[in-house]
């Protein structure tokens, strides 16, 4: 998910990579001294932020502007605070780009964690699968783990986007209990049992990773 | 025929209007935040409206195919409130968000001083932030208001062509022409224009800078009311090119201005092993 500036540079038009070189310039945490580190604009938001914020008209695609909001997280490495309020405060895309980016900024579980569980509430199932990344892979407990499994089920949201699944699943009979109730009840109702519940009930037959 | 809408609350309405927009030829939308009927009592509340405004309903229009893009402001209705004009403070954190294409929809309700007050500082945030403003005319002592609302224009830094002057009528149509503004009309079941009544106003006035919108919400109103004012139009001997400028040029133009609009959808999950993710529920 996390394109280089290169990368990212190649697949915007030029006004638009001018736009992200000014950006990421605007991110990139100023040396000591610097007169321009921290600049401001007259509301007292951070012009990254500003940036962060305007990334969808300036790249012109969702998908590069995806990109350019983690690749700009990335840079400012903004500390836990201003990650969850950028978060809290954001569209779903900019809460998407949060997702995104929790693996690679410094965000402790504790201070992550409850953004997860904030996508997770959500029936947006673009914030479902963002939330279920490497970071979740990683800190989200069983429990909360499983019920974000299911509802990739109720939702449609494909299991491949659960980083780790496999990892996770194999061994977990609660789980597989969980995945055999919910099978039983779409059959006690006439319909069929989703692809994706089979492939993860298969899962969890395998060992521990 | 292709439709934007530009004036729905989408918020109020269901899944089947969705449906029946998309059918009916509606592929864009604009959802000026508004009074939800029931009265607001802290900021905190219209942060979680834009919100939606700018996550959740997005969303759900993408489900049928239909661009969403808002309109944010404090409504003139509950800028005499003292519990919620702080709100003020809070838009200009909004303002900046792709999604947003105008301030609105700000302008009259009863002409009170906190409306005027209301009215010119977001007239002043729409410059600001490059935005054009969406700007309701009050409903009643319509003429006055209009009036009133074309000296508060005048005043501020906005140009008119970036001022969309709306729920006009036979009555304030004219003033409105004359001031340079875009302009607006509501078609409703029973109240604002009609169907007929608009084609009247497109053959006296011309579809130049004129938007048609259904401002569907809670109450007695009908999102299809665009296609039907299309047809209308067409029954009454304007042409396919008429009918486009008027319910998809003219919008995309006068919405155009803010940079932001962003017409092509994509169906949530659509990347997701062509599953449509449709539901979105349990």
């Amino acid at each position: 998910m996390l394109l280089s500036e290169q990368d990212l540079r190649s697949r915007l038009a030029p006004q638009g990579a001018a736009w992200l070189t000014a950006a990421l310039a605007a991110a990139r945490p100023a040396p000591a001294g610097d007169p321009h580190a921290g600049d401001e604009d007259e509301e007292g938001v951070p012009v990254w932020e500003l940036r962060f914020a305007a990334a969808g008209r300036s790249c012109g695609t969702p998908e590069t502007a995806a990109a350019a909001r983690v690749l700009l997280l990335h840079t400012a490495r903004p500390d836990e605070a201003t990650v969850a309020r950028l978060y809290r405060q954001g569209t779903a895309a900019e809460r998407l780009a949060v997702l995104h980016a929790l693996p690679y900024l410094d965000v402790a579980a504790g201070a992550g964690l409850p953004l997860v569980h904030d996508a997770l509430r959500t029936n947006d199932t673009r914030l479902i699968a963002a939330a279920l990344g490497p970071y979740a892979a990683v800190h989200l407990p069983a429990h909360a783990w499983r019920h974000a499994v299911l509802k990739c089920l109720f939702t449609g949201v494909p299991v491949t986007v659960v980083a780790g699944l496999a990892g996770r699943a194999g061994g977990d009979g609660e789980l597989a209990r969980m995945l055999r109730d919910f099978a039983a009840e779409r059959t006690a109702a006439g319909r069929g049992v989703p692809e994706d519940l089979r492939h993860v009930l298969a899962l969890t037959a395998g060992g521990e990773a | 025929m292709r439709i934007f809408d530009p004036h729905i609350h989408m918020t109020s309405r269901t899944t089947d209007d969705y449906r029946a927009m998309h059918a009916a030829g509606v592929r864009a939308v604009v959802e000026p935040s508004f009074w939800l009927g029931q009265p607001r009592t802290s900021p905190d509340s219209f942060c979680d409206y834009f919100d939606a405004l700018l996550g959740w309903e997005p969303f759900r229009a993408a489900q049928h195919r239909i661009a969403h893009h808002c309109t944010l402001a404090l409504n003139p209705k509950e800028a005499n409130d003292p519990r919620c004009a702080p709100v003020l403070e809070l838009l200009p954190r909004y303002l900046v968000k792709d999604g947003v294409v105008a301030v609105g929809e700000i302008g009259y309700d009863a002409m009170t001083p906190a409306e005027d007050e209301a009215l010119a500082a977001q007239l002043q945030l729409a410059a600001d932030h490059g935005l054009p403003a969406l700007v309701h005319t009050p409903h009643r002592d319509k003429l006055t208001g209009l009036l009133r609302t074309l000296d508060a224009v005048a005043d501020c830094a906005l140009p008119p062509g970036r001022v969309l002057l709306d729920h006009l009528n036979e009555t304030t149509v004219k003033a409105a022409k004359d001031s340079g503004a875009w302009l607006g009309f509501s078609v409703y079941p029973g109240t604002k224009m009609d169907e007929h009544r608009m084609v009247a106003l497109l053959k006296e006035y011309g579809t130049e800078q004129v938007l048609v919108n259904s401002a569907a919400d809670w109450g007695d109103s009908d999102p299809l009311k665009t296609a039907k004012v299309g047809r209308a139009m067409l029954a009454a001997g304007f042409g396919d090119d008429d009918v486009d400028l008027v319910l998809w040029r003219n919008p995309v133009a006068f919405y155009g201005q803010s940079g932001r609009l962003a017409l092509q959808v994509a169906v949530p999950g659509a990347s997701h092993e062509g599953n449509s993710l449709a539901r979105g529920g349990e």
